[in-house]
């Protein structure tokens, strides 16, 4: 095989695992691509990875039985033991009444995110792109630690309705965190694209890591308390996944969830944030890139969540589609927040007095009724006097909602790609495109001393 | 080694307090192909200039069912097999993996690895060197299992949930229920040009049931899951157990008795803190920043890095809480999840002390990391704390099972309850986040219960607690003992980049905590 199956060897594939059914109805899903990666540490290569791998996972139907396996052993050998595996947990399971039918087949739109400069990133290449950060930590007296991933690969889905979709990708991330050797100072720099050639290049990267990472090494210690807080784009990226998750229909409809309307039905229709905001998604936009359809072969549309500040749409997974009468709105196709044309320096520049925020960490929900979160600040926080950076702050833990927070809106600036995962790699949950922001009245509800 | 050798060699380690009982379903075996398909590999890295070169060949197989209510949701079989070879040359790492398990394909693999590890050279300063380990010329092990949870049929399975989901519906107010099982098996066998050859088979299970209640009129809602029921490296005997559907109506009551739980005031309180509630505790504040990978900054990009460090400055001097505490590393307790014969780098992991009567003793090393503190520990082996999620992943400086050590009086939790005039009791994970130096945490429950004059008088909701690590353990003052001590544990904890997940298990007895800051986590439901 090489590095992945093409078009033609993923259809054999779904084919031939088809052949070997005796279920009422087969779902198929190949995965297949490489995933390269190096990780450095204290101005050096720490470790590296290169792994191939492909996997089928067969899903037999009993009429509303279903179950799947998967494998990646693909001699006639573990196909078989696979299909044979699904069968056998399909037929034992007892009847899923929400399981839908499977899909016809179906029109998708055309994305073109698989990129030759992400392919040629190798651990020659990879160990280069480390040497270009390590060297300016170096230089300025710091200690860089950092992670250069890249994935490429096909996936495919077929059924045994006649259903085939298939669709190469690639993915590039660069994220380094910058120390000072005191122990005193942390910066944080980083971005994520499907074309490594319109990655940020690591030598900038690294020089606004290591600029926040001195800039931050006498902090002050303020009072917590509510601030005019300007969120520089990974920060809102950060947020923003969380305000997603919230947005699934059933849960709204079963009245658990902020999305309910008290005394029964959902927020649809709704004006909920500051009527700048909208959030959509859409596989085809040149900076989300996303897959165009969905795990069982369901098309991915351009779909607009909130729309200066209204609730347009919820997630609807099918089943909860067909109960409601509407079309299904799956969580996919990546996520993007319209903005404006301020740069970071001029939504500063607007702000009297408040914090610079790089990102967030450690985000957990605290009470889905309001979507109340709870984090810390990370690797740079500025307070901001008169339009201007003055002095860094002790690290503060937020108590807030990203819906208070986008209800709170001052400003907007223009939308970037972000790498909003804080595992900080290739983004698997979609590509997150959000602008930097102004919101007052943010809540940060305890000081911590990490730096 | 012989199998009788092997009997014999094993029961010395079991004596030595090392690892687990010996296993009664059987000693894994080791088929002739994957033996020599490592040493081709092994081979052929040493020819490509390798000074170092393992390799690991696993299978994980894993299986989950869920449900909700009356139904089915989802029910998945997945085994992903492969191999990968890890080598040492000119000083630094490379690490390459197929899923294709020829011996051509293994020498390609190796050859690629050393490549990869001399691209990498150009960015490396200091050369890794290894702690020496003992040769392993045969050794088998596997988790002391009564029941293969892959042989029972899925149907006992589901009807299983099904009966604990019917269990929990029958309380009236309670409106939804998810219960899933879910079981994996890692049949891993490692090889290194350090004469180690082992073959593991590791089991592991989940049993979990979350049961919520709703109030129509208020909107409100409230969840409570099965908090006591801990993630074991154990059969399906551990489900049986478990007594899911027994359980369930007591957590279905206790989520409607959310619902009308008394709001917390705001303010300090003396936390008794229930073995099912402080694991967790104990996993983010405790084990998580006495990782040594951590300490030194290789995982600053996304784990974060620790405040128990430069270890020159702390290591038999930070006072990370009070003389009740002694924190133990370990890869041994029977059952937990953690527990192995023979890490990732193919040591045998050791029981240690990390901190001893509230002092930062030690931390959690594998054989790359232990020159890095061996003038301020003494020590010249590593402690066993080498683990990789998969075939397709590097190992890397994972946590062992990380434990509170019980105290030496023979306290119970009623006897830390009645010596509480003004308290909380909480039992159970819920939120919890912690920064990336682990000073400073905020977390929740499942059920908080009101201590007044040594007695449980009510139910609370809202609650969360706020503290500095070590402030938080400083105020630690009374601890149950032995007969108190239980296990808990995470079985999905992520560290890494690119992230990989392990499973490790965390025991201690019932604690209290003096003058706690206790937030209200409902007053900014909008």
């Amino acid at each position: 095989m090489a590095e992945w199956l093409s078009r033609d060897e993923a259809k054999r594939l779904t084919d031939r695992v088809m052949a070997l059914s005796t279920a009422e109805g087969c779902q198929v899903s190949v995965n297949s691509g490489i995933d390269g990666n190096t990780r450095f540490a204290a101005n050096e290569v720490s470790t590296s990875g290169d792994a191939s791998n492909a996997s089928v996972t067969v899903t037999s139907r009993f009429g509303k039985r279903a179950a799947s396996a998967t494998t990646n052993v693909f001699d006639d050998a573990g196909l078989k033991r696979a299909v044979e595996t699904s069968e056998r947990l399909a037929r034992l399971a007892p009847e899923n009444p929400e399981l839908m039918p499977l899909l016809p087949p179906q029109r998708y739109r055309d994305v073109r995110s698989l990129f030759d400069s992400s392919l040629r990133l190798d651990a020659a290449a990879r160990a280069d792109a480390v040497k270009v950060a390590t060297e300016a930590c170096e230089r300025a007296g710091a200690g860089g630690a950092g992670f250069i991933q890249r994935t490429a690969g096909a996936g495919a889905v077929a059924n045994s309705a006649g259903l085939f979709a298939y669709q190469p990708a690639s993915s590039a991330a660069y994220t380094l965190t910058v120390r000072t050797p005191d122990g005193r100072g942390s910066g944080w720099a980083g971005t994520a694209h499907n074309d490594w050639a319109r990655i940020t290049p690591p030598a900038t990267l690294a020089e606004r890591a290591i600029k926040k990472a001195l800039d931050s090494r006498e902090p002050v210690t303020i009072e917590p308390g509510k601030y005019t807080v300007v969120l520089e784009p990974t920060a809102v990226g950060n947020l923003l996944r969380v305000l997603e998750f919230a947005m699934g229909a059933r849960a709204a409809d079963e009245g658990r969830s902020f999305f309910s309307r008290p005394g029964g039905g959902t927020k649809l229709g709704e004006k909920i944030v500051d009527e700048r905001v909208t959030i959509l998604s859409d596989p085809q936009d040149p900076d989300l890139l996303s897959r165009p359809y969905t795990g069982d072969g369901f098309p991915v549309e351009r779909t607009v969540w909130i729309e200066n500040g209204v609730v347009k749409n919820l997630a609807y997974d099918r089943f909860w589609a067909e109960k409601k009468g509407v079309r299904p709105t799956p969580f996919a196709g990546g996520l993007k927040m319209l903005g404006g044309t301020a740069t970071l320096d001029e939504l500063i520049a607007g702000v009297r007095r408040g914090l610079l925020v790089t990102r967030f960490w450690y985000i957990r929900g605290v009470d889905p009724r309001s979507i109340l979160n709870t984090g810390l600040t990370r690797d740079g926080l500025f307070l901001i006097e008169n339009g201007r950076i003055t002095r860094a702050v002790k690290n503060f833990r937020f108590n807030e909602s990203p819906v208070i927070m986008l209800n709170n809106l001052e400003a907007l600036g223009r939308p970037e790609r972000v790498s909003a995962s804080e595992s900080g790699g290739v983004e698997s949950g979609g590509a997150v495109v959000v602008p930097p922001l102004v919101a007052r009245d943010f809540t940060f509800s305890s000081i911590s001393e990490a730096v | 080694m012989d199998r009788r050798d092997f009997v014999k060699s094993s029961a010395a380690v079991a004596l030595a307090g090392l690892i687990a009982p010996p296993v009664r379903a059987g000693i894994p075996q080791a088929d002739a192909a994957t033996r020599e398909l490592c040493l081709r590999a092994l081979d052929a890295a040493k020819a490509a200039g390798a000074t170092y070169a393992d390799v690991r060949v696993n299978r994980n197989h894993s299986q989950s069912v869920s449900t909700r209510e009356q139904q089915i949701t989802g029910a998945s079989d997945s085994e992903t097999f492969g191999f990968g070879v890890r080598v040492l040359a000119g000083g630094a790492w490379g690490f390459v993996a197929s899923r294709e398990l020829t011996k051509d394909e293994a020498a390609r693999v190796a050859r690629l690895a050393v490549t990869q590890a001399q691209a990498n050279r150009r960015a490396v300063r200091r050369p890794v060197t290894l702690a020496p380990t003992e040769p392993v010329p045969d050794g088998r092990w596997q988790s002391p299992i009564e029941i293969d949870p892959f042989a029972v049929p899925i149907e006992d399975k589901v009807a299983l949930l099904l009966k604990a989901n019917a269990a929990a519906l029958q309380v009236r107010g309670a409106r939804f229920v998810n219960s899933s099982l879910a079981f994996v098996l890692q049949e891993k066998t490692f090889a290194s040009t350090d004469e180690v050859f082992t073959v593991q088979k590791v089991y592991r299970c989940l049993p979990q049931l979350t049961v919520t209640a709703v109030d129509p009129s208020t909107g409100d809602f409230q969840s409570r899951d099965s908090a006591e029921v801990a993630p074991m490296g154990l059969g399906y005997e551990w489900v049986l157990k478990s007594d899911l559907p027994g359980n369930a109506p007591r957590w279905a009551e206790e989520a409607v008795q959310k619902l009308t739980a008394k709001p917390v005031e705001v303010g300090q309180y003396d936390l008794i803190l229930d073995p099912h509630h402080l694991f967790l505790t104990i996993h983010e504040s405790v084990a998580h920043p006495t990782e040594l990978d951590r300490v030194l900054g290789y995982e600053a990009n996304y784990a974060g890095t620790s405040f128990a460090a430069p270890p020159e400055a702390v290591l038999g001097k930070l006072k990370f809480g009070t003389e009740l505490m002694n924190i133990q590393g370990d890869r041994s307790q029977p059952g937990s999840l953690s527990a192995c014969g023979w890490d990732d780098d193919g040591v045998a992991p050791e029981t240690y002390l990390i901190i001893k009567n509230g002092i930062l003793v030690d931390y959690q090393t594998t054989r790359d990391q232990v020159a890095w503190i061996r003038p301020y520990t003494g020590r010249t082996r590593s402690h066993g704390c080498s683990f990789a999620e998969s075939w397709a992943d590097v190992q890397f400086q994972r946590m062992p099972n990380v434990s509170l050590l019980p105290g030496e009086q023979d306290l119970t939790l009623d006897d830390l309850l009645a010596a509480t005039d003004r308290g909380i009791y909480i039992v159970g994970r819920g939120s919890y986040s912690i920064d990336q130096q682990r000073y400073n945490f905020q977390f929740g429950g499942q059920a908080f219960w009101e201590v007044k004059g040594g007695k449980i008088v009510g139910m609370l909701k809202d609650v969360a607690y706020q503290a500095r690590t070590t402030d938080f353990w400083n105020s630690l003052d009374q601890l149950g003992g032995q007969r108190s001590y239980a296990i808990n544990g995470s079985f999905y904890d992520g560290k890494g980049q690119p992230s990989q997940s392990n499973a490790v298990s965390h025991g201690c007895p019932p604690a209290r905590f003096k003058n706690v800051n206790v937030i209200n986590t409902g007053r900014n439901r909008g």
